[in-house]
């Protein structure tokens, strides 16, 4: 093999540049998501629950919005969504964040978390003072 | 089986002519036609009456105000003095702007320079909705001319399309132009259109559109498809205006402007 010696000190180099992300990550685990459910709403509520199971929701919740926006902007379907004695308005503005209204903590977390941008805030925004 | 180039090419002329027969291109889907005006009186057709003749400049301000301020809307024209970047849901103009095909050179000057209140018209044959490239502009049975800003690309072919200028476009993040939000209603964010949506939100409530509330009586709101509907019972009583009415859009917004005030 011609410059043998260069060429397996080029691969090493490669190789650890290469795994870098690994080994850096290795011991030190990211911070998990933890999205808080302490609003002032919730707080007072005697049963916390949400339209769906909160699992569900956990892995659905986009789907849900979706459906929603569908059967509210296009088909005018805006009946409430009646869920042990309570009624949720079709809405992320009005229905989740109507509960859900610390967004930094609830929404962001796990969307930081997850790496995802979703473009719901372009428009909507947080009831709490109007902040955006 | 040999071709010539002639014969083929006929052949490929009446294949174009076929399929350009059995095209719905130019039609109709059956969710637009249906819920027209011309509606025996059964369901619901959404029409607003703008009674003109006694609107000050004060109800205007106090209708632009309410509808801008629940829905969000910018205040962008004042301090950069640019047209383009103006949003308006309800806004006035002269007779001579609103009514330009019912213009004559006798009109008195209080007529010409009245100036009357504006808004999407809602109409039954909507060009706007046409021209969407993602039916983001859609008709509801209800005769709502509705937007979907999620589906919204910005391509602005529907403010190309709508004679009555009732679209504007968002060149500039809006919240930067915003003192209050109100938090039951989004913003609507840079490059996508917007327009009245004759208050779909409220109306879904049981509340009247906030320009009515606010009119003191000059606005009626209600069906047209009902013959004993308040609007019908304006309409049959008085003579109305539509706007550009050679245009065939069919408007469900109508305006009374006298006229027996302007003789002498």
């Amino acid at each position: 093999m011609y410059n043998g010696g260069k060429i397996i000190l080029g691969l090493i180099i490669f190789l650890a540049l290469a795994a870098f992300p690994f080994y850096s990550n290795l011991g030190g685990s990211a911070k998990k998501a933890m999205p808080s459910l302490d609003t002032p709403v919730i707080q007072q509520l005697a049963v916390k629950e949400c339209v769906k199971p909160g699992e569900y929701m956990k892995r659905e919740h986009m789907k849900v919005l979706d459906q929603w926006r569908d059967e509210v902007v296009r088909e005018g379907k805006r009946e409430k969504i009646q869920v042990g004695g309570r009624e949720f308005e079709k809405s992320l503005q009005n229905g989740c964040m109507a509960c859900h209204s610390n967004k930094e903590q609830f929404c962001t977390e796990c969307h930081s978390y997850a790496g995802v941008k979703p473009y719901c805030w372009d428009c909507h925004f947080s009831r709490e003072g109007g902040q955006i | 089986m040999s071709m010539d180039r002639r014969k083929f090419l006929k052949l490929l002329g009446l294949a174009g002519v076929g399929l350009g027969i059995g095209s719905d291109f130019v039609q109709m889907s059956p969710a637009e036609a249906s819920s027209g005006h011309g509606l025996p009186s059964s369901g619901e057709r959404l029409g607003m009456v703008i009674d003109a003749r006694n609107l000050t400049d004060e109800d205007f301000t106090r209708m632009i105000d309410a509808c801008h301020s629940i829905h969000n809307v910018p205040t962008l024209i004042p301090e950069k003095n640019d047209v383009k970047n103006e949003i308006k849901w309800l806004w006035t103009d002269t007779y001579n702007h609103t009514f330009p095909e019912q213009i004559n050179e006798y009109h008195p000057d209080s007529l010409r320079e009245k100036e009357f209140p504006l808004l999407c018209n809602h109409c039954d044959k909507p060009p706007c909705v046409r021209v969407c490239p993602t039916q983001a502009t859609f008709r509801s049975k209800n005769g709502i001319v509705a937007q979907d800003p999620h589906r919204c690309i910005g391509c602005r072919f529907c403010m190309a399309a709508c004679p009555y200028g009732s679209r504007s476009f968002n060149y500039v993040d809006p919240r930067l132009y915003l003192t209050k939000m109100n938090p039951d209603f989004p913003t609507r964010t840079m490059g996508v259109v917007e327009k009245c949506t004759f208050c779909v939100e409220r109306l879904a409530k049981g509340l009247q559109p906030a320009c009515v509330v606010e009119s003191g009586g000059a606005l009626v709101f209600g069906n047209l498809a009902d013959a004993h509907s308040e609007v019908r019972k304006i309409l049959s009583t008085h003579f109305t205006l539509r706007r550009k009415p050679t245009l065939g859009t069919m408007p469900s917004v109508f305006y009374v402007i006298g006229g027996e005030d302007y003789a002498g």
